[in-house]
C-alpha cells in the first residue's frame, strides 16, 4: 500500500490504457466510416456506436475510482504553468470522454434514427427529432473530436516528455508494467 | 555518471522520437479521414456529383427531392414469416408512413420530366422497432455499383456527349436502363405504379436459415398508361393533386408486398441484373395508404429513409449499394437538416 501515493492503482492503470486504446480506435473509426461509401462502413458505424457507449459506461466506473484512489502527486520541481497545463488538459480529457458519447446518441436521436448496438441492443431515444438540435449535436459532435484527437496527441507528447526526457518517473504512475528505473525514479 | 553523460544525446534523440510519434499519429489520421486521397469516393464526392448545374436544392433531400407524404399501415398476412422471424412479418397491422417522390434533384420539378418514381417506406412494429426502404418503379437498377452510380451522374452532367458514349462503353449494364426509360410505359398516378427494392437483403428465420431476397409493392390499381405528353399537360404538380384526390375520392390505394428468393448463383450483388423468371415469390402483407399530407409540414419530411434501418430477421447481403445508400443519405440529412431555414417550412400564413 506504501506504492498508493507514487502510482495510480492498477485497475486506474489498466482502465487507463484499455480506454486509450479504444479512444483513438474511437477517432479512427469515426474519421474514417464517414469518409467513405465502401460496404465497411456498415460495420464501422456499428463498432463506433456500439464502442462510444462502451465507453461512456467505463468513463463513469473510472471517475468513481479517480474520486476514491486519487491520483499520484506531480513531482515537485515541476512549474506552475506546466502543472495548471496538466491539470487543465486532463479535465478536458475527461470532459470529452463523457461528452463525446452523450453528443453522438444525441445526434442519432434528433435525427429519428434507431440507435441500434452491436447485438440488437437497442436505446431508446429521450430526445425528439429536431433539426436544430441534430445540427448543433453534430457540429458539437464533429468540431470536438477534432479537439479531442488534438488533445490526445499534446497528452502523449506530455507523457513521452516525462518517460524519455524529464525522467522524472510521472510516465511510471500510469505504465502498465513497471518498467526499469528509466521512467521511474529510483527510491 | 553515467546518467550526465547520456542526457543530451538521448535528450535530443528523444524529442526526435517524439515528434516522429506525433507527426506519425497526425498523418495516419489524415490518411484514415481522406484527405490525402482525393479519388475516394466520399459521400461528400456522391452528393457533389448529384447537385444540378444550378446548386443543390438548399434544405431539401439531395436527389428524389420532390415528394408528397402518406401515412397508413402495413398489413402482415403472415406469410412472410416462414422466410424471416421479423416481428413485421406477424400477421396484423402496422404503422406506415411514407413518401411518393420523384427521381430529380429539383423540388419544382415538372413531373413529366422525372423518368423514376420512388416511394420511401417507414414501417413500425408494435414495439417500435422499425423497417425502412426506400424503392423505384425500374425493375432493376441502371448501374452495377456505386462508384459506377457515380461516374453515371458525372457523365450525365456533361455537355460533351463523348461523356455518356464512354460511360456506357465502360458500363454496358446501362444500356438496358436506358432502354427501360426510352420504351417504359408511363403512369398517370403514384397509385398505378410498382415500386422495386432492387437492393437484395438476407431474411433469417426462426430456425436460422438464410435466403437472400428483393421485394416489390405491387399496385391494386391498374397501370392507365399515359403519354410524357399528356402528363406534362395535364400541370406540373399533377401527380400529387392526382393521388391526394384519388384518396379522397376512391378511399385508400393498396400496394402488396411481394418478396422473391434468388435461386442458386442469381446475382445477388448487382441490382442491375433482374433474376430470372419463375424464382419463388411470397406475398407477406399490403400496404394501405390511408392519408396524403404535404411535405412541407408532414410526417416524412424528417425521416431519412436509409434502407439499413432493418429489423431483427433482416440483415444487408453482399449487395455494395445499401451500405454506400446509408452513407450518403445521411449526409444528405445532416445537409439538409442543417440547411432547414432555407426550406418553406411552413405554408405562407394565410389571410
Ligand atoms: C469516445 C466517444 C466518441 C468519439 C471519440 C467519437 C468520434 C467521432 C469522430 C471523430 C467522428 C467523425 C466526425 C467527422 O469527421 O465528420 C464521429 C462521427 C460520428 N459519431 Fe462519434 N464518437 C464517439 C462516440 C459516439 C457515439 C456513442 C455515437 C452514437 C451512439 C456516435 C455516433 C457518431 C455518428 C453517427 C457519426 C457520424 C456523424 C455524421 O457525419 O452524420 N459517436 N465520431
Ligand atoms: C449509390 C447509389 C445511390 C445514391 C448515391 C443515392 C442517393 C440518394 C440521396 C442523396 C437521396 C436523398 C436522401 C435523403 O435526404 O433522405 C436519395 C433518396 C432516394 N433514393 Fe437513392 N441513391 C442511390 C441508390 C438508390 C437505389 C438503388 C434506389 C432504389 C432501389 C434509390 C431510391 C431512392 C428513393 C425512393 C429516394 C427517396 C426517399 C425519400 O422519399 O426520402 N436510390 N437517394
Amino acid at each position: 500500500m506504501s506504492n498508493a501515493h507514487h502510482r495510480f492503482a492498477p485497475i486506474q492503470r489498466f482502465l487507463h490504457w484499455l480506454m486509450a486504446a479504444c479512444i483513438i480506435a474511437m477517432l479512427f473509426i469515426g474519421v474514417g466510416m464517414v469518409s467513405t461509401v465502401a460496404p465497411t462502413y456498415l460495420p464501422l458505424i456499428l463498432i463506433h456506436k456500439t464502442l462510444g457507449v462502451t465507453l461512456l459506461v467505463l468513463v463513469l466506473i473510472r471517475l468513481a475510482l479517480r474520486l476514491h484512489y486519487g491520483a499520484p502527486p506531480l513531482p515537485e520541481d515541476l512549474p506552475p504553468a506546466i502543472r495548471l497545463g496538466a491539470r487543465l488538459s486532463h479535465l478536458a480529457l475527461y470532459g470529452l470522454m463523457i461528452v463525446m458519447p452523450l453528443l453522438g446518441l444525441g445526434m442519432l436521436w434528433a435525427a429519428a434514427y434507431p440507435v441500434v448496438l452491436y447485438g440488437g441492443i437497442e436505446i431508446p431515444a429521450v430526445l425528439p427529432q429536431s433539426d436544430r438540435a441534430h445540427t448543433l449535436l453534430w457540429s458539437a459532435h464533429f468540431y470536438l473530436g477534432f479537439a479531442f484527437f488534438a488533445i490526445v496527441l499534446l497528452h502523449l507528447a506530455a507523457a513521452l516528455f516525462h518517460a524519455l526526457v524529464r525522467r522524472d518517473g510521472v510516465f511510471g504512475t500510469m505504465a502498465l508494467f513497471t518498467l526499469r528505473n528509466r521512467t521511474t525514479p529510483s527510491e | 555518471m553515467k546518467q550526465s553523460g547520456n542526457l543530451p544525446r538521448s535528450g535530443f534523440g528523444s524529442l526526435v522520437l517524439i515528434a516522429a510519434v506525433l507527426g506519425g499519429g497526425a498523418a495516419a489520421f489524415a490518411y484514415t479521414a481522406g484527405w490525402l486521397s482525393p479519388g475516394r469516393l466520399t459521400p461528400e464526392r456522391m452528393i457533389a456529383a448529384l447537385a444540378p448545374p444550378g446548386g443543390a436544392p438548399l434544405g431539401h433531400r439531395r436527389n428524389h427531392a420532390k415528394g408528397i407524404c402518406f401515412t397508413g399501415a402495413f398489413e402482415a398476412n403472415g406469410n412472410g414469416a416462414e422466410l424471416s422471424r421479423a416481428r413485421i412479418f406477424e400477421r396484423g397491422k402496422y404503422l406506415a408512413v411514407g413518401r411518393f417522390n420523384l427521381g430529380t434533384t429539383d423540388p419544382n420539378a415538372v413531373d413529366a420530366t422525372a423518368r423514376v418514381r420512388g416511394l420511401g417506406l417507414q414501417i413500425t412494429a408494435a414495439d417500435g422497432e422499425e423497417w425502412r426502404m426506400a424503392l423505384i418503379n425500374p425493375p432493376f437498377f441502371a448501374v452495377s455499383t456505386p462508384q459506377a452510380f457515380h461516374d453515371l451522374l458525372i457523365a450525365s452532367g456533361q455537355k460533351d456527349p463523348e461523356a455518356m458514349k464512354a460511360f456506357i462503353q465502360s458500363n454496358p449494364e446501362f444500356a438496358a436502363f436506358a432502354a427501360w426509360a426510352k420504351t417504359a410505359p408511363w403512369t398517370e398516378s403514384y397509385a398505378q405504379d410498382a415500386y422495386h427494392g432492387l437492393n437484395s437483403f438476407i431474411f433469417t428465420d426462426a430456425r436460422g436459415g438464410e435466403r437472400t431476397v428483393r421485394w416489390s409493392l405491387l399496385p391494386a390499381a391498374p397501370a392507365v398508361p399515359i403519354s410524357q405528353a399528356e402528363l406534362e399537360r395535364r400541370g406540373p404538380d399533377f401527380l400529387e393533386q392526382e393521388i391526394t384526390e384519388r384518396i379522397r375520392t376512391d378511399g385508400p390505394q393498396r400496394w402488396t408486398m411481394v418478396t422473391t428468393v434468388a435461386g442458386p448463383g442469381d446475382p445477388t450483388a448487382d441490382p442491375s441484373k433482374a433474376w430470372p423468371e419463375g424464382r419463388r415469390t411470397v406475398q407477406v402483407g399490403t400496404l394501405v395508404v390511408q392519408r396524403i399530407e404535404q411535405e412541407r409540414d408532414g410526417p416524412c419530411r424528417d425521416i431519412n429513409f436509409d434502407p439499413t434501418v432493418l429489423p431483427k430477421g433482416i440483415r444487408v447481403s453482399d449487395d455494395p449499394f445499401p451500405a454506400a445508400r446509408s452513407s450518403v443519405y445521411r449526409k444528405s440529412y445532416d445537409l439538409r437538416a442543417a440547411e432547414a431555414g432555407s426550406y418553406p417550412r411552413t405554408e405562407v400564413a394565410k389571410p
